[in-house]
């Protein structure tokens, strides 16, 4: 018994000493992030439906029988019984209250919810994290000016800025970005701070001093991707918000212009006529509700994932 | 150790300014005196011990050494270049023959970065045009030189021990072969038996290739064996330097004689009859330091004349042995 086992242990022995010029791999904080959050089966699941609903925005339009501006005069003069949804007349998701086929109207906002979302997000999360670093990096009175600059910004009532913006230069959906872009960065820019502000004094950035290193390649190498985590479980949070403040604008008649619309415009259109005719209000409605919890799910996997502290 | 001197500091001083707190944004700032008027020098392949309690300056001094704190006052000679006059561009470039060894092994390496690309970056910092395979070469020879496995090249801090990690450290100071190297308190963040590994690798590794080490440390008897000499500090001022030996068992300078009373002795019958010579009150602040003598508030044997001026580091007749006291002395 204890000759074989020893037998046993000198196998392994030789067996390892042949290893030994193999390079062994390991496994970064990034690949052990990736590995918790495919663990998570709600977020994967949220992934999965999220890219659904981009194919059904980007290719929704193969299957329409009807463009989105486009008024099927028929399905108007009976809305209730020719316009309910139905695969025979084309209109799978029924027509709106002016006669346009839904489903066609529905991937048309989905592209814009989805791109108001992400877009804006982007914007945020590039200035914000841009001006965080490089204020909590540079400290001192220039972080101060910075920051009051941000608190500045951030006590201008943002609804009537946007209002503003719609009524000085008209309906347009390039302003959209700018007016939830400029505004939402400020909190990006305090997380980011506040986080570079803490890496700034750890010793591996003052190793890296004493080494010699470029400013510029420690913000690069050392502090960036020691933030990346947290502003992206702050972006895949912000997208959501992002797709209700759009739908808000939309709801209040401020957002999109006609024949355009977003998840947002179709609820508004849909609430009038809810008492008739139902699915002009669900169908918009269920992509914008589905979206929501799945971006949120996804955030909930991101931040346990990349949460060191859960370890 | 040869007596060829490579470091030559004088009459440093380092001051940090504090504002108050709820001050105006334009009244003068309060100066901290972390290093207050030290001189000393370093020669090729020795090893300087740098002993005190805590908040007395060790580190501050150390990094003003290496130009990573700037001096307010003095000069820092090395290789009889003042580093305390250079630009930022010429001192970084001196970077190459200073480096140092951190306190917290994990928290010193980049959570993000695999330990190949940590001991390689200041490779790459000076030799960007240095082809991958002889950089990759390059630090293999390094981790085995400190008693790393060279496969584990592309495995991550967090996947390594404490004593594993100071090594990475070491192999980071030591790539690009520099002549001295700061170490901050290398050992007191790992347990006992790992420290003597880590002491003995630095001691190897400095009779390899001749560096001189500033070690700075808490742990009197760890500081002993590994320093050729010794110097004693006490809020931002050097009260004795001697050689090690010398200093443990002929210390002169009253608050050295009270250090070193504190030393454990590893023989149960004489640790229960010793008597420590306890010094009475806190250190004073350092914003406000005393007259004179920093160490005369608490000195136990301080005269009349300690408050007024403050003496200085004067070498006493029996060679290698500096002390800063009026009791001795002229």
């Amino acid at each position: 018994m204890l000759f074989k086992s020893r037998q046993a242990v000198s196998q392994l022995a030789a067996a390892l000493a042949d290893n030994d010029n193999a390079v062994l791999e390991g496994r970064s904080l990034w690949q052990d992030a990736r590995r918790r959050f495919f663990h998570n089966k709600a977020a994967v699941v949220s992934l999965f439906i999220i890219g659904l609903i981009i194919l059904f925005a980007l290719g929704g339009s193969q299957f329409a029988q009807y463009s989105y501006e486009e008024i099927d005069w028929l399905a108007l003069s009976d809305p209730v019984s020719l316009g309910r949804p139905s695969i025979e007349t084309g209109h799978y998701f029924g027509t709106d209250k002016l006669g346009r086929d839904l489903y066609a109207r529905t991937v048309q906002g989905s592209q814009i919810s989805l791109l108001v979302g992400i877009l804006s997000s982007l914007v945020a999360i590039l200035i914000g994290t841009l001006y965080g670093a490089a204020s909590g990096f540079i400290g001192g009175r220039v972080d101060s000016f910075m920051m009051r600059i941000v608190e500045i910004l951030s006590a201008m009532p943002f609804m009537f800025f946007v209002i503003m913006l719609m009524v000085m230069f008209g309906r347009q959906i390039i302003l959209i970005f700018v007016a939830i872009g400029a505004v939402s960065w400020l909190d990006m820019a305090r997380i980011v701070r506040g986080q570079t502000l803490s890496l700034k004094n750890k010793e591996f950035i003052e190793a890296a001093n004493a080494c010699g290193v470029s400013q510029w390649r420690i913000l690069v190498r050392h502090i960036v991707p020691n933030v990346l985590g947290i502003v992206l479980v702050y972006a895949s949070l912000m997208i959501p918000g992002m797709i209700v403040f759009e739908s808000f604008i939309s709801f209040l008649g401020l957002g999109v212009q006609e024949p355009q619309t977003s998840w947002g415009a179709l609820i508004n259109e849909g609430v009038a006529t809810m008492e008739i005719a139902l699915w002009q209000l669900l169908f918009p409605l269920t992509f914008l509700v589905v979206t929501l919890f799945c971006f949120n799910f996804v955030g909930d996997g991101l931040r346990d994932a990349l949460d060191p502290k859960e370890r | 150790m040869t007596n060829n001197r490579i470091m030559q500091v004088q009459d440093l001083k380092v001051h940090f300014d504090i504002q108050p707190e709820n001050s105006w944004p334009w009244t003068k700032p309060l100066s901290l005196k972390a290093v207050d008027g030290v001189s000393l020098d370093i020669f090729e392949g020795e090893t300087l011990g740098i002993v005190g309690e805590s908040g007395c300056g060790k580190s501050t001094l150390a990094r003003a050494l290496i130009g990573m704190l700037p001096a307010r006052e003095g000069k820092v000679a090395w290789l009889g270049q003042d580093l305390t006059q250079l630009d930022k561009r010429s001192m970084r470039a001196k970077r190459q023959e200073l480096q140092m060894i951190f306190q917290d092994p994990l928290a010193s390496l980049n959570p993000r970065m695999n330990i190949g690309d940590i001991i390689a970056e200041p490779l790459q910092t000076f030799f960007p045009n240095m082809p991958k395979a002889e950089r990759k070469q390059k630090v293999q020879d390094m981790m085995a030189k400190v008693g790393l496995l060279p496969n584990l090249i592309n495995r991550y801090p967090h996947e390594f021990s404490g004593g594993q990690c100071q090594r990475i450290g070491i192999a980071r100071a030591l790539i690009l072969e520099p002549k001295l190297v700061i170490c901050d308190e290398p050992v007191s963040a790992l347990d006992v038996s790992i420290q003597a590994q880590v002491i003995n690798l630095l001691m190897a590794l400095q009779k390899e290739m001749g560096l001189s080490l500033v070690f700075i440390a808490h742990d009197l008897s760890v500081v002993r064996h590994i320093s050729d000499r010794v110097m004693v500090m006490y809020l931002g001022n050097a009260m004795e330097v001697a050689e090690a030996n010398e200093l443990y068992t002929n210390p002169q300078h009253p608050y050295t004689k009270a250090l070193m009373s504190a030393v454990p002795i590893p023989d149960p019958m004489i640790e229960r009859n010793k008597t420590i010579e306890l010094l009475q009150g806190d250190l004073p602040s350092p914003i406000n330091p005393p007259s004179g003598c920093v160490f005369r508030t608490r000195c136990p044997q301080a005269l009349a004349k300690c408050a007024d001026y403050a003496p200085a580091l004067q070498t006493l007749p029996d060679a290698e042995h500096q002390i800063a006291c009026h009791l001795i002395g002229p």
